[in-house]
């Protein structure tokens, strides 16, 4: 029994619970239950102040819940202080508004955490950090500093940085909607690299439709706080079930 | 595949993240430390406030004819000691029978400002530039008299309040045109414009007050020719005005540099000279972004105004400190002048701070995108 | 036809509508006007000078003052000169400005953090702390601590004591002095070994976490080798040292360091007035870096303390710094209010006494205002120098 159980855990990268959410009395999650397979990649969309980002903030701890569990990796998180670092070493996280330091390189940007959370030799780290740059395809910015970059490299900047961490899953917050239009093709494409490859579990909030037919596996649709529609992207974008679905997308084509 | 139509009711939080128990729990009690730190704050209000209290409200004496009635066991402070010379505290050694008329004074500079707080309000600008340019002339009439029918007050005999009044709002009104200047100087692109007004702000900047008022009331009568000359008052107004005004320069100098660049050049675009160009278009952009600034610089300026005690003028302090204090039918009650000289300061000072504030959240949603 | 335009220069307008001479004209205008104004100002100080019959001149530097000093860092008395009492007013300020500075520092500080607690109590608790303090006149505040709280205080005989060594009363503050003996050298002799080894152990740890990732508890181990160190040495050598405790002797406190209540009283105010304004510079630098920041730091698996040390605290100080600085500039020149109550410094003794005994005020106004810009032209050009190399770089 318990053997069988620990195996079912160890499908799941990551299993939500009834999770369950409120802002003072503000209910901001009903009733999440989500799980995830390893390497699985996940598009979470919906109208604003449907809790989408809420639930991935949930996820690497940023936000408490206040009911159910959430298993990143068959370990519950508690917030227990020594289990987050582990956790949030394991879950790399990119923003909205990417959140590079401005003070720190662009190297020193992506070696930062490796250094002093992973303690790795500083040329190590480098090195790391470099292949990652390499593969977001900005090396030649490495000693200039996050005020000089522009929106686009800013955001693959700190993609780079989060998987200079090595992560197993992947959480992105809206990465390409503060950018200006002209920007978001260059991160879109390294994130659908990052997909290609295969292997890294991907939880991302986005509009970006077009990013979700191509590469995800399952599009998750939330409203009011709750998952209203999950489907593959064919079914969701070609034959959407619920009338909420269906208005959001007409508005998404729309616009 | 996961379809739902059916929207979940909106659940009532969990006991245990809300209520007043939660509150407490998470803003006194969080951890051991803040348990600690709750109850050293505890005792350390408990310490204060109550005899505090006790002192200023419950003991206290409010009226009292002599100065003995205030004394005695378990008295607390002597409130009377103030009331009783309520006249002095508020206009100085202005005679009591002509007190109406720096009242009149008062409430017509109150009744004026206060249209330029309806929104409605037109016309606007003409009445600051009443109130700038006319008014300091029919306050002066009223109040130092000479002409009309009113008889002279010298403004030896100006004091109290009403002087720390008169001192603060005839330096920032004085100070305001002669900062404006000073700024659009400073950012000239004459060399020789600019260095005078960088000059002249730094040196003015660097130096105490005191220094400044010193200088006033020693070396100004030697600055002029012989036999013209001010009473204390005017000079210790010059050397405030000129000091201030360079604070008041800085503050707007932040205000022009926040003027977008396409403004200059949209107004320059549009054919107009420099100086009908800044009067239309980037002064009065920059000066509502600056009010906040003014404001402060006021409030400075208001607590500075104390200062003056120290050449011989008497402001609210200096009355309290020298005029009450060596009263020897009321000894020894130098504790209650200096509180209430405090409070009322306070009151000035905190809610022109609050106002400020008040408008620099406004501006600052005003100009988001 | 091209190679004729590359010489063809714009056409000028009429010199008396070019802006460039017109801007020159307006300039030698305003130059000729000023340098009228400075000579009438100069003609008319000297005839009143005359008529007055004010010495001119730096002359009375060097004549014997004939007053004494409350309180002096270097040896003054009735025989020593004009001149010395502007050094002894000049030191006498900077004593309290850097005493103002340092306590200012720290108590800001801890309000400015108190502010931002998330206990509620000690965040409203510095609130009405910034709001009390910096709303009320500091020479009110002045006043208070000399005239009320100080002058309160009990005769020597029933001083307030603390373990017996520290006492206050009305004629100040008393603490027990150091004293040093022979052997007391060997102890600063380690303690500037250990500073040193310090020194090479920061460089060593910074090294080693590079090359191996690990860090060294450095903070740690520094506080215990400048301690433990000295403080071995110190008791090896037979504790070299003693405390001069004041003793009340006759009506008064003998030996020890005496802080007059002037300079106490000046700088309680300067402190508490200043720390009021501190707080809200450190609460704003702290607020004015980002949540994001924060955020992204934890999600990089970065501790809360060295999400403080590398991420917060940095760009943190490069809002901080600036402001303060010109609030430290601002106590100095506060510290001029010392003259109304009499703590001697450099307005109190030489603009106020020396001016008064001599009549130059001309001179004397001048050299005052002097050393006050000096030290405002040093601050800014520090200022200045400090902003241009932390200057985030921007696109």
């Amino acid at each position: 029994m318990s053997e069988a159980n620990k195996q079912t855990d160890q499908k799941f990268a990551l299993q939500m619970i009834n999770v369950n959410k409120w802002y003072g009395d503000f209910h901001v999650l009903k009733d999440i239950n989500l799980d995830v397979t390893q390497g699985e990649r996940i598009v979470i969309c919906g109208p604003s102040g449907s809790g989408k980002s809420t639930v991935i903030r949930c996820i690497n701890h940023l936000e408490e819940h206040q009911q159910g569990q959430i298993i990143v990796d068959g370990i519950e998180i508690t917030g227990d202080v020594k289990q987050l670092e582990k956790l949030r070493t394991d879950v790399g996280m990119c923003f909205q508004h990417f959140n590079l330091f401005p003070h720190l390189s662009i190297l020193d940007n992506l070696t930062l955490a490796p250094r002093w959370v992973k303690k790795i030799p500083k040329a190590e780290a480098e090195a790391t950090a470099m292949k990652y740059l390499e593969r977001v395809k900005i090396p030649d910015q490495a000693n200039k500093f996050p005020g000089q970059l522009s929106g686009g490299q800013q955001q693959r900047v700190a993609i780079a940085r989060s998987l200079c961490m090595d992560p197993k899953v992947m959480l992105f917050d809206e990465p390409t909607s503060a950018l200006d239009p002209e920007m978001i093709s260059e991160v879109l494409d390294v994130m659908i690299e990052l997909a290609d490859e295969g292997g890294m579990t991907m939880l991302c909030v986005t509009h970006e439709m077009g990013f979700a037919k191509q590469v995800a596996d399952r599009v998750i649709f939330m409203d009011a706080g709750q998952i209203i529609e999950e489907n593959t992207p064919n079914e969701f974008f070609n034959n959407p079930q619920s009338e909420r679905t269906q208005l959001f997308l007409s508005q998404i084509i729309a616009h | 595949m996961y379809i739902t139509d059916k929207i979940l009711p909106e659940l009532p939080a969990p006991s245990s993240s809300k209520g007043v128990l939660h509150w407490l729990k998470t803003n006194l009690f969080s951890s051991p430390v803040n348990i600690l730190i709750t109850f050293l704050g505890l005792f350390l209000i408990y310490k204060i406030v109550p005899p505090a209290i006790q002192w200023a409200f419950i003991d206290a004496t409010w009226v009292a004819d002599t100065r003995e009635e205030c004394l005695g066991e378990g008295k607390g402070a002597c409130w009377a000691y103030i009331s009783n010379r309520f006249g002095q505290v508020m206009y100085g050694f202005y005679p009591p029978e002509e007190y109406w008329r720096p009242n009149l004074a008062g409430i017509l500079l109150i009744l004026l400002t206060s249209l330029l707080f309806i929104k409605q309000m037109p016309k606007k600008v003409w009445i600051g530039a009443f109130i700038l340019l006319v008014f300091p002339f029919i306050a002066y009439f009223l109040i130092h008299g000479g002409s009309f029918g009113l008889s002279e007050v010298g403004t030896d005999k100006w004091g109290g309040l009403m002087l720390t009044l008169i001192i603060s709002l005839v330096g920032i009104a004085a100070a305001l045109p002669l900062g404006i200047i000073l700024a659009l100087g400073r950012r000239s692109t004459m060399p020789v414009v600019k260095s005078i007004c960088v000059i002249f702000i730094e040196f003015w900047r660097g130096v105490p007050l005191i220094t400044v008022l010193f200088m006033a009331s020693v070396m100004l009568p030697l600055f002029l020719p012989e036999g013209s000359d001010f009473d204390k008052l005017a000079r210790a107004m010059i050397g405030i005005i000129l000091f201030q005004a360079a604070y008041v320069a800085e503050v707007v100098r932040g205000g022009l540099q926040a003027i977008p660049k396409g403004q200059y050049e949209a107004s320059v675009a549009m054919g107009l000279s420099y100086w009908k160009s800044m009067n239309l278009i980037i002064l009065p952009q920059a000066l509502k972004l600056v009010i906040p600034g003014l404001v402060n610089t006021f409030i400075a300026l208001f607590k500075d105004t104390t200062l003056v005690l120290i050449i011989g003028l008497f402001d609210l302090l200096a009355i309290i400190e020298n005029v009450l204090g060596s009263d020897s039918s009321w000894l020894g009650f130098f504790t209650e002048g200096l509180v209430f000289a405090a409070f009322v300061f306070w009151i000035f000072c905190f809610s022109m701070s609050r106002y400020s504030m008040a408008l620099e959240r406004k501006l600052d949603t005003g100009h988001k995108h | 036809m091209a190679e004729n335009n590359t010489h063809l220069k714009p056409s000028k307008p009429p010199i008396w509508n070019d802006p460039k001479y017109r801007s020159l004209f307006f300039q030698a205008l305003l130059m000729f006007g000023l340098g009228l104004f400075i000579y009438t100002i100069v003609q008319n100080t000297l005839t009143n000078m005359e008529a007055r019959g004010i010495s001119t001149g730096f002359a009375f530097m060097s004549e014997k003052s004939g007053f004494d000093i409350l309180q002096s860092l270097i040896p003054f008395n009735s025989d020593s000169t004009y001149g010395r009492t502007f050094i002894v007013g000049i030191l006498n300020t900077l004593l309290v400005s850097a005493l103002g500075i340092f306590f200012a520092t720290i108590l800001g500080f801890l309000i400015g953090v108190a502010r931002l607690s998330n206990n509620w109590l000690l965040s409203k608790i510095a609130t009405v702390y910034i709001e009390t303090f910096r709303n009320i006149p500091l020479l009110i505040q002045i006043f208070f601590w000399y005239i009320v709280v100080l002058r309160a205080m009990p005769s020597a005989r029933n001083s307030h004591s603390l373990f017996d060594s520290f006492f206050l009363n009305v004629r100040g503050l008393y603490l027990p002095a150091p004293v040093t003996e022979s052997g007391f050298i060997y102890t600063v002799i380690t303690f500037i070994i250990a500073l040193i080894a310090v020194f090479i152990l920061k460089n060593w740890a910074k090294k080693r976490q590079e090359a191996t990732g690990q860090p060294f508890p450095v903070l740690l181990t520094s506080l215990g080798l400048l301690i433990l160190a000295p403080l071995l040495v110190f008791l090896v050598t037979g504790s070299p040292l003693t405390w001069d405790v004041p003793v009340l002797k006759g009506f008064n406190f003998k030996g020890g360091i005496s802080v007059i209540p002037e300079l106490f009283a000046l700088l309680l105010a300067l402190t508490i007035y200043t720390a009021a304004f501190i707080a809200e510079i450190v609460r704003s630098g702290i607020k004015a870096v980002s949540h994001g920041q924060t955020e992204a730091a934890l999600s990089l698996g970065l501790t809360p303390s060295q999400t403080l040390r590398f991420v917060v605290i940095p760009q943190a100080m490069r809002v901080i710094i600036p402001p303060m600085t010109s609030q430290y500039l601002n106590l100095l020149k506060n510290s001029s209010l010392a003259t109304a109550i009499g703590y001697p410094d450099l307005v109190s003794v030489f603009m106020g006494t020396t001016l008064n005994q001599t009549g130059q005020a001309v001179e004397i106004i001048m050299m005052t205002m002097t050393v006050y810009l000096t030290f405002s032209l040093l601050i800014s050009a520090f200022m200045n120098w400090y902003n241009a190399k932390m200057a985030l770089t921007e696109r």
